[in-house]
C-alpha cells in the first residue's frame, strides 16, 4: 500500500470508530474516584500543557479558585504563591481522558460527569459548566456554585443516573440537533431533554426533598448544563480514535487562553500549538474588545467530534452571537465538509435536508484548502476575577495544522524509507 | 411473502425523516409494507398490530419493519444504511477539490484553467483519478508537460495542452470553439486558432468535424515527441465517426517528425497533414481533407485574384497585421515569406525579423496580440479587444502605414462583438483587409460581423490565408514603388 | 493497445471544470453535465506545504 492509501485506510478506520461510538452517561462522581492519575495538589486544566508563568489571567484565576475550593490555601494571595512556587502541579485534562470548559480546572473533590463509550469500553470525564469560576472568578460567590455542585447536585444526579442504569447520550444529541442545538454554545434543547430524563429518577431517589428540589431546579434551568455532557460524550468518542497508525484525523483541539493546540491520531501524544486566537463575537453589556481574553477551553472537543461549529447550520438561533445570517450558518456547516473525512450517519441536520454533520477533521484537507474548523465558544476576561463576558466564533490558527502536517510527513515519510 | 424486523440501537432519527425513508422503501418493487420508527411502547404496539414480531427495542432504538418478497426484504434489510442516508441534497456549494467533486459525480474529463504554477498538480490529480485532461493553463514547465503526458500514456489517457485553447469532443466544444456541425473529418492540432479556422472552413464547406483533439503548442517538440498527437491519432483511428484525420501543427522537431511520419505511415485511415510555416495553408489542408471525404471544395476556398487597392499616398508603404489568433499571424508571415517579403514580428517565423520593441512597429509588422507580452495581467484579444484597439489607434497615426490586416474570431468565450470593438476606427484612410473566423451558429453572427466590416469599406475575405495573400499582393506593388 | 479516448468520443462525456467558470458555463449551455470546482491555490499557495500534500493527499 502506498502512504496515501495507508492514510486513507487509517482515516476510514478513524471515521468508523467515531460513527460507532456509543457514549452513555453512567455516573457523576468525585474526580479523585474516577479520573485516572488524579491526585492531591494537582489541578487539571484546559488546553495543551502550560506553566504558571505563561498561563493567562482567567485560567490563573480559576486555578486560584480551585486552591480555595480544595482548602489548600486560605486566600487568593496564598494560593497564588503556592502556584507560583509550583507547589501545585498543573496538567492538561486531555492527558487524563478528561475535558473541561473554559479554564477547565478540575481537582480531586470536583465532581465530574462520567461517560462511557459502550462500543469501546473507554470512559471520559468532564466537570460541570458554570459561568464564573471557570472564567477566572474566584470570589466566594463564584465558588458557591462549586460547593453546591459538590454537595448537592452532583451526588443527586449521580444517584439518579445510576438508578436509570445510565443515560444514552447519542439519541439525546441527535434529537437536540433537530431542535436548534449545535451542542457547544447552544445546548438549550439538550439540557431540557436531559432534565426530562432525570426528573422521574430524582423524584424517586428518596433523597431529602430539599436536595431533590434544588437539583431539579438546577437541571431544569441551567441553559448550559448539557455542554458538560456533550463535551464528555465527544471526548469519549474521540479517545478510541487516538493512536491509529498513519491517520491524519484530529483527535483533540484545545486551548488554554495562551496556546491553541491540536492532537492527531497518527501522532499520538504530541501537541501542535500556536498562539490562541481572538474570538469574534458579542460581549455582554459593559465589556469592551480590549477586555477579552484569548480563546480558551477544551470545549472544541465538540467540533473535533463533528458538533458545535460543524453543526451550526442547524442552530440558527446561535447567530445572535455572531451577527450572522441563517444562510451563513448553513454555509459554515457545508464548508466543513471540505475538511472532513465524511458525514455523520447519526447526527443529521434538517436544514441541510437531513445530511449529516461533517465529521473527522483531516489535517491534510485543512492545509490543502487553507480552511480551518469553525468553533463557537464563550469569551472570558483577559484578567482574573470576572465571569463570562461574551461569546462568538473563533478559528484555530492554521499553523497548528501546518505544523502537524510537517511533523506527520517527517514521521511517516521516514518510516516508509526505513 | 416474508416479514422482517431490524433494530438499530441508539439510533435516534427524526420521525418525519423516518416516514420519508419508509415511503421510499415501500416504493421499491417487491416491498409491500415498510415501517421505520423508534421503539417506543406505542410504536411497538403499532408494529404488533401490523403483524410484526416485537423485538426488544427501546425508545432510542430504530426499528425497521419490512414485509414483501424475500429477496426484496433482504436487500433492503442488508443495505439499511443506504436507505437511511439523506434523500434530496440541497443546493450544495461547489466542491473545493477534484476529489470532492468526484465524490458527487463520476466524470470523464477535467477542464483545467488554474494559474500555471498550480496547473500541473491539478492535472496530475485528474489523471490519477482516471480523467482525461484539457489543460488550458499556460506557463506549465516542459518537464511537467512531459511527465504528465507520460503518465497519461501509461494510464490510457490523454492530456490536451498545456496552453490548449480548443477541442471538440463528442459534440462538446472545449475552450474557444465555434458552432460547427459534426461530420467525418477528425482533427488533431497543436494550434487553437488554427483548429478553429480549419473547423469553421470545413463547416462552411458543408462538411463537419467528428472530433478535434488539441495537443498544446509544444507537443511536437523533440522533448515531448508528440505524445498527445500520437494519442490523438490513435483515438481518431479507432473512432468510427472519423473517416479522415487532419493533423495541424507548426513544423515539428526532427525526432518528432520521424515519429509522426512513422505513425502516419501505418495509419489505417487517410491522413491530411498541414505543416504551417511552409507552403501549406489551412485552406489547402481543408481542401485536401474535404477531398478525402468526397466533398468538392467550394469556390470560396479556391485562390482568387482580387482587384487591387488604389488610392494610397506614396508614403503609405507598410503593412501592419494585428492578430488575435497566433496561428493566423504565423500563417500570414509564411505567405509573405514565400513572396520574399520581410516582416517584423513579436512572434517571428523562422527567417523573419524579431521586433525588438513589441510596442513599436517597424516596416511590415505582424503582431500576435495574444502573446505573453500583451496579455500579461490583461485579457486575451479574442476575449476583449481593448489592447488591439489601442494598438490600432497607434498604427493609424503612423503615416507610413498603407495596409492593415486584421482577424476576427467568433465563437464561445470570444468577445460578444469583436468587429464592433474597432469598427469606428476603420478604415481610416488606408487599405484594410480582414477575415472573420466563425459560423452562422456563433452567437456573434458571422453574417452581421462580415456585413458591418464591408459596410465600413473593409475588404473581407472568407479565410485568413486569403486576406494575407491579398495584403501580400498589395505589399508587392508597394515595394515595387510608383 | 486500447485506443485512448474511445469511450469519451463515442459517449456523452461528463466534465469537471477546475478554474475559470466560463469554460464550464459554455459546456453546460450546450447541454453537457459539468461539475464546477471552487478552486483555490492549495495550502494557500505555500509551495513547501503543497509538495507535502502531493505526497500525502
Amino acid at each position: 500500500m502506498t502512504l496515501k492509501e495507508r492514510i486513507n485506510a487509517a482515516n476510514e478506520e478513524a471515521f468508523r470508530r467515531m460513527a460507532a461510538a456509543d457514549p452513555v452517561l453512567v455516573d457523576v462522581a468525585p474526580a479523585s474516584q474516577v479520573i485516572p492519575g488524579m491526585r492531591d495538589r494537582l489541578i487539571l486544566h484546559s488546553g495543551p500543557p502550560v506553566t504558571w508563568e505563561r498561563m493567562c489571567g482567567a485560567q490563573r484565576g480559576a486555578a486560584i479558585g480551585m486552591c480555595l475550593f480544595e482548602g489548600w490555601a486560605r486566600d487568593a494571595a496564598e494560593a497564588e504563591g503556592m502556584l507560583a512556587r509550583a507547589e501545585i502541579e498543573l496538567e492538561p485534562n486531555h492527558h487524563h481522558a478528561t475535558v473541561g470548559p473554559m479554564a477547565g480546572t478540575i481537582t480531586s473533590n470536583m465532581w465530574v460527569w462520567v461517560v462511557e463509550n459502550k462500543s469501546f469500553g473507554n470512559r471520559a470525564y468532564c466537570r460541570q459548566v458554570e459561568s464564573f469560576q471557570q472564567f477566572g472568578d474566584h470570589s466566594e460567590a463564584a465558588l458557591a456554585a462549586l460547593f453546591s455542585w459538590r454537595d448537592t447536585w452532583g451526588p443527586a444526579l449521580g444517584q439518579a443516573v445510576r438508578s436509570l442504569g445510565g443515560i444514552p447520550l447519542k439519541p439525546l444529541i441527535a434529537r437536540a440537533l433537530q431542535m436548534g442545538d449545535e451542542m457547544h454554545n447552544r445546548v438549550v434543547a439538550s439540557s431540557s431533554l436531559f432534565a426530562n430524563v432525570v426528573a422521574p429518577a430524582l423524584a424517586a431517589s428518596g433523597l431529602p426533598a430539599e436536595q431533590v428540589q434544588s437539583t431539579l431546579h438546577y437541571a431544569g434551568n441551567h441553559p448550559f448544563l448539557f455542554l458538560g455532557l456533550s463535551m464528555a460524550a465527544s471526548k469519549a468518542t474521540m479517545d478510541p480514535v487516538r493512536g491509529i497508525e498513519s491517520s491524519t484525523v484530529v483527535t483533540a483541539m484545545a486551548r488554554n487562553g495562551t496556546d491553541f493546540g491540536i492532537q492527531v491520531s497518527g501522532l499520538d501524544g504530541e501537541w501542535f500549538t500556536a498562539p490562541s486566537p481572538r474570538v469574534h463575537g458579542l460581549l455582554l453589556p459593559g465589556w469592551k474588545e480590549e477586555d477579552a481574553g484569548l480563546d480558551m477551553g477544551d470545549s472544541a472537543i465538540t467540533e473535533t467530534a463533528g458538533l458545535g461549529g460543524f453543526a451550526l447550520g442547524g442552530a440558527p438561533g446561535i447567530l445572535a452571537f455572531t451577527g450572522g445570517t441563517a444562510a451563513q450558518a448553513l454555509a459554515y456547516s457545508r464548508d466543513m465538509r471540505a475538511i472532513a473525512v465524511g458525514l455523520s450517519p447519526n447526527y443529521l441536520i434538517p436544514a441541510l435536508d437531513f445530511e449529516g454533520t461533517a465529521m473527522g477533521i483531516d489535517i491534510r484537507k485543512v492545509v490543502q484548502a487553507s480552511l480551518v474548523p469553525v468553533i463557537d465558544t464563550a469569551i472570558a476576561h483577559r484578567e482574573m476575577g470576572h465571569g463570562i463576558i461574551g461569546g462568538g466564533l473563533v478559528r484555530p490558527p492554521l499553523e497548528c495544522f501546518t505544523r502537524a502536517l510537517t511533523r506527520f510527513s517527517e514521521v511517516y515519510s521516514a518510516a516508509r524509507e526505513a | 411473502m416474508i416479514r422482517k424486523t431490524v433494530v438499530r440501537r441508539n439510533r435516534y432519527l427524526d420521525s418525519v425523516f423516518l416516514m420519508q425513508v419508509a415511503r421510499r422503501m415501500s416504493e421499491r418493487p417487491g416491498i409491500e409494507d415498510a415501517s421505520a420508527l423508534l421503539g417506543t411502547d406505542a410504536n411497538r404496539a403499532v408494529l404488533a398490530g401490523l403483524g410484526f414480531e416485537v423485538l426488544d427495542a427501546g425508545p432510542n432504538d430504530l426499528v425497521v419493519a419490512l414485509a414483501g418478497e424475500a429477496a426484496a426484504v433482504d436487500a433492503v434489510a442488508t443495505d439499511l444504511e443506504a436507505w437511511l442516508a439523506p434523500g434530496v441534497p440541497g443546493a450544495a456549494p461547489d466542491p473545493r477539490s477534484l476529489e470532492e467533486a468526484l465524490r458527487t459525480r463520476a466524470a470523464d474529463l477535467a477542464v483545467i484553467s488554474v494559474p500555471g504554477a498550480h496547473a500541473a498538480r491539478e492535472a496530475r490529480a485528474a489523471l490519477r483519478a482516471g480523467l482525461h485532461v484539457f489543460l488550458f493553463s499556460s506557463n506549465v514547465s516542459l518537464e511537467d508537460e512531459v511527465s504528465l503526458k507520460l503518465e497519461a500514456r501509461d494510464r490510457g489517457l490523454i492530456v490536451m495542452g498545456p496552453d490548449c485553447g480548443t477541442a471538440y469532443l463528442a459534440g462538446a466544444g472545449l475552450g474557444f470553439t465555434n458552432a460547427i456541425r459534426r461530420g467525418p473529418i477528425g482533427l488533431v492540432g497543436s494550434t487553437g486558432t488554427g483548429m478553429q479556422e480549419f473547423a469553421c472552413l470545413v463547416h462552411l464547406a458543408g462538411s463537419g468535424i467528428s472530433n478535434g483533439i488539441g495537443t498544446g503548442g509544444r507537443d511536437l517538440s523533440d522533448a515531448v515527441a508528440g505524445l498527445s498527437t500520437l494519442a490523438g491519432i490513435d483515438a481518431l483511428e479507432a473512432d468510427p465517426a472519423t473517416r479522415v484525420i487532419a493533423v495541424l501543427s507548426k513544423p515539428p522537431g526532427a525526432a518528432a517528425t520521424r515519429k509522426l511520419a512513422e505513425r502516419l505511415g501505418r495509419c489505417a485511415k487517410p491522413v491530411v497533414q498541414c505543416l504551417l510555416g511552409g507552403e501549406d495553408t489551412l485552406d489547402d489542408a481543408v481542401i485536401r481533407a474535404l477531398r478525402e471525404v468526397g466533398v468538392e471544395a467550394p469556390a470560396f476556398l479556391l485562390p482568387r485574384t482580387d482587384p487591387p487597392f488604389l488610392g494610397l499616398r506614396p508614403e503609405q508603404r507598410h503593412v501592419r497585421g494585428l492578430f488575435a489568433g497566433g496561428t493566423l499571424c504565423y500563417q500570414a508571415q509564411a505567405i509573405f515569406r514565400q513572396a520574399g517579403l520581410t516582416v517584423h514580428s513579436n512572434a517571428p517565423l523562422h527567417g523573419m525579423e524579431t521586433l525588438e520593441d513589441p510596442d513599436r512597429s517597424l516596416g511590415n509588422t505582424f503582431l500576435d496580440m495574444g502573446a505573453e507580452y500583451f496579455v500579461e495581467g490583461r485579457p486575451h484579444p479574442m476575449i476583449d479587444g481593448t489592447q488591439r484597439r489601442r494598438r490600432l489607434e497607434k498604427e493609424l497615426r503612423d503615416p507610413s502605414v498603407g495596409v492593415l490586416l486584421l482577424d476576427f474570431i467568433l465563437g464561445t468565450l470570444s468577445s460578444p462583438d469583436p468587429v464592433g470593438e474597432v469598427l469606428d476606427l476603420l478604415p481610416g484612410g488606408l487599405c484594410v483587409a480582414a477575415s472573420v473566423c466563425g459560423t452562422e451558429g456563433d452567437t456573434q453572427g458571422l453574417e452581421s460581423q462580415v456585413r458591418a466590416l464591408k459596410e465600413a469599406g473593409v475588404r473581407v475575405f472568407p479565410t485568413a490565408a486569403q486576406a494575407a495573400r491579398f495584403c501580400r499582393d498589395v505589399a508587392l506593388t508597394l515595394q515595387e514603388g510608383p | 493497445m486500447k485506443a485512448v479516448l474511445g469511450e469519451l468520443l463515442q459517449g456523452r462525456p461528463v466534465f469537471v471544470n477546475i478554474g475559470v467558470r466560463a469554460f464550464g458555463d459554455t459546456l453546460r449551455q450546450a447541454g453537457f453535465e459539468v461539475v464546477q470546482v471552487d478552486w483555490a491555490p492549495p495550502a494557500g499557495g505555500d509551495p513547501r506545504l503543497a509538495a507535502l500534500l502531493d505526497e500525502l493527499l
